[in-house]
């Protein structure tokens, strides 16, 4: 081994050394226009997405952060956040398993993380595990041969900049909200996605995802674009726990369905909750927004939310097209000091429109959580058709659930249906279980993740059955 | 195999069971009988360790060990199994995926390991036929939708999977039409061997004409004030409760 390498191993001892490394490519503190100017060049981009990112920083500096949510957090210094710092450097990486934290290692296994992709969401330097280049090669074979673009958003920028004029801000505009104004200023991360036309995408892009960008940053921008009667399904985030030392999070996430197009858009987050005050846990502002542009267009949201310690994400769709669908699918699980605003908004203004929205929360310890959704029915939006379905169920006596339904009807023809439970996970339905022999903590989790089961099955498949395993982790000890 | 010593039990403050003992050999089934509010199903749900029943003084020990000490589950582990008056649903649990876990818990308490699938797949589908269900009862969630009948040979159908050593049946019978009940009773008698026991609590004699009793006690106003054998059951069908006990002790 050469000394040089030598040396870097022994220095990884020296907590103080190793940082200090890693600060030389992180910008100060706070925002202003140099801030972005910074952040722009650094990503080699042209003129006019710069001026698109001050103009949306403009607005920001007008607006104020929103205070409506059921949520309780400090205020946040903006001027105390750096807002770029250069992706890790392989040597910078843990090198081996052997330097990742045991106890992250023992929550992988708990999942059944397949043992191959543990370093990877790890954060090893993956080219010391598997030859990462190769698989990666094959699958941008693939998708190249089917026309589908997927690269990051700075990639598409750069390689794709009539696409991104297009699109870019088209679903989420700059000034949308306060979160989404500070991501177009900032972002820095994220995925770009273009399936032509008649295309459908020949592979689920969560396999690609999870190997290759499982780590995400702080401000993501990803853009979906569906060409008509195209076809994607793409899975963000992972069962793992995410741990970031940024505590704000605040992404925006655009689709656009054209006419008999199809996005499936599934998230599985389990970023760091804090401990058990809540401390340090991370904000996830989240701004997601799907626009079935084109007539019979279908756009469906699936969530798992286990993560954060504040969650404020209201996944919606824009129906403006004939006969087009909008679903969304959601579990929440909040514990300890966790607190969870987030429901949906389904805007119909197309003729025949139709949604649907199933949505479980559940709240252990002393956690709180809110279902807020809107179903808008515009006056041209001649039958459309909505169904709610929203349940959740507490568990111990510290936990809190609220629903917040808003409904606005603007035409006669609508048919709006909304059902609310909430139920205390029932002591009978444990005995139940118990009394056949089966423990507690097993009981609780089957009857947990029976109460999911509606949502849960529209998760693609391999992603089901850790998403029942991160529930049971999540609920460790909520009962007892 | 069970021996219950001058239990007292008090629910929200009310005594219910006011000194009641009963002892149950391997080989025997018993059927306790009573009024309503008699604390018939006091008793089984004391046994199987149901949250809000205190227990002020007395013992339960099943096979030696103090029953009262044991976790709810530990208490099924062991071999004690309550099959309920009114099974409650789980919705979005498998039927099968229950009784797959529950075996596979009571397995691991004995220290083997998980059933292999083939294996379990055949034992269901044995029971299952002979309680004539319907397989698809399997994948339905559990007791979600299920008539009243359903639920009871649902609860035997576990019975017959688990083979606990002893079987508490509560109020097995409500509910039943007369096809039903013989099957619910078949199946309850395909569980008696010299190993094994089985406590019925029942209000009415009829289901004691399909599971012939051993032993039959009248619990009355939280004791058991009268012990016999089947033709006591029968008497009471007649006489009624508190003729019976107005009768001077023999």
């Amino acid at each position: 081994m050469a000394t040089e390498e030598m040396e870097q191993l022994v220095r990884r001892d020296y907590k103080e050394g190793f940082v200090t490394d890693i600060e030389s490519e992180t910008v100060p503190p706070g925002l202003d226009e140099s801030t972005i100017a910074f952040i722009s060049n650094k990503k080699g981009e042209p003129d006019w997405m710069l001026q698109w990112r001050l103009d949306a920083y403009h607005q920001w500096l007008k607006m104020k952060s929103p205070s409506w949510a059921h949520l309780d957090y400090p205020p946040i210094d903006y001027q105390a956040i750096s807002y770029y710092s250069a992706p890790k450097r392989p040597e910078d990486m843990p090198q081996s398993l052997d330097e990742v934290d045991p106890k992250l290692l023992e929550t992988y296994e708990k999942l059944g993380i397949p043992l191959h992709e543990r370093a990877a969401l790890a954060g090893v330097a993956v080219d010391a595990v598997f030859d990462s280049v190769s698989v990666t090669t094959t699958f941008k074979k693939e998708l190249g041969e089917a026309g589908v673009i997927f690269c990051s958003i700075s990639d598409a920028i750069r390689d794709y900049p009539e696409l991104i004029k297009q699109y870019l801000g088209t679903v989420v505009p700059v000034a949308d909200n306060y979160f989404a104004a500070l991501n177009s200023a900032v972002f820095t991360d994220g995925s770009f996605v273009f399936v032509p036309e008649g295309v459908t995408c020949p592979m689920e892009l969560s396999t690609y995802f999870r190997i290759n960008a499982a780590n995400t940053g702080q401000f993501e921008r990803t853009l979906i674009i569906c060409e008509s009667r195209a076809q994607v399904s793409y899975l963000e985030g992972c069962t793992a726990p995410m741990r970031d030392e940024n505590q704000l999070h605040a992404a925006v996430v655009e689709l656009v369905a054209l006419e008999d197009a199809y996005i499936k858009y599934s998230t599985v987050q389990n970023w760091y909750p804090g401990d058990e005050n809540g401390i340090g846990g991370i904000y996830n502002f989240v701004t997601k927004r799907g626009d079935c542009r084109g007539d019979r267009s279908r756009i469906s949201w699936t969530q798992v939310e286990t993560g954060s310690a504040i969650t404020w994400k209201y996944p919606s769709c824009v129906l403006r097209g004939k006969e087009s669908v909008g679903e969304f699918y959601s579990v929440a699980v909040t514990n300890g000091r966790q607190q969870a605003d987030t429901g949906t908004k389904m805007i119909h203004i197309g003729e025949g429109t139709r949604s649907y929205i199933v949505s479980k929360g559940i709240s252990a310890g002393r956690s709180d959580q809110s279902y807020r959704g809107l179903v808008k029915i515009g006056p041209r939006a001649k039958g459309a058709r909505n169904f709610t379905q929203c349940d959740s169920l507490l568990i111990g006596d510290t936990s809190g659930a609220h629903t917040f339904p808003y409904q606005e009807i603007g035409n006669s023809t609508a048919t709006v249906e909304h059902e609310a439970t909430t139920s205390k996970i029932g002591e009978d339905q444990l005995f139940y279980c118990r009394s056949r022999g089966i423990s507690e903590e097993d009981a609780v989790s089957m009857i947990v993740n029976g109460f999911c089961k509606d949502v849960f099955q529209e998760l693609p498949m391999e992603f089901a059955v850790e998403a029942e395993a991160l529930l049971n982790v999540t609920l460790e000890g909520a009962v007892g | 195999m069970l021996e219950v010593k001058d239990l007292h039990v008090t629910v929200e403050k009310k005594e219910i069971l006011k000194g009641l003992n009963l002892t149950i050999k391997a080989g025997e089934v018993h059927a306790i009988m009573g009024p309503n509010g008699a604390g018939k199903s006091t008793l089984s749900a004391v046994i199987a360790g149901k949250e809000g029943y205190e227990v002020t003084s007395g013992s339960i020990t099943f096979e030696g060990q103090d029953v009262l000490e044991m976790e709810i589950e530990e208490r099924a582990q062991a071999g004690l199994l309550l099959g309920f008056q009114y099974p409650v649903e789980i919705p979005g649990v498998k039927n099968i995926y229950l009784l797959k876990a529950a075996l596979n818990a009571q397995r691991a308490a004995r220290g083997e390991g998980d059933i292999p699938a083939p294996e379990f797949m055949k034992l269901v589908k044995e029971k299952i036929a002979q309680m004539q269900m319907d397989p698809s009862f399997l994948q339905r969630a559990v007791n979600e939708g299920f008539s009243g009948g359903e639920k009871k040979r649902n609860e035997i159908l576990q019975m017959l999977v688990l083979q606990p050593k002893l079987a508490m049946l509560d109020e097995i019978d409500s509910g039943l039409d007369i096809d039903a009940m013989r099957v619910v009773a078949d199946g309850v008698n395909s569980l008696r061997d010299s190993k094994r026991a089985i406590l019925l609590v029942t209000h009415y004699q009829r289901l004691l004409d399909y599971i012939v009793p051993d032993k039959v006690h009248v619990l009355m106003d939280g004791r058991i004030v009268k012990s016999g054998d089947a033709e006591l059951a029968k008497e009471l069908e007649v006489q009624g409760y508190e003729d019976i006990v107005e009768e001077p002790a023999a």
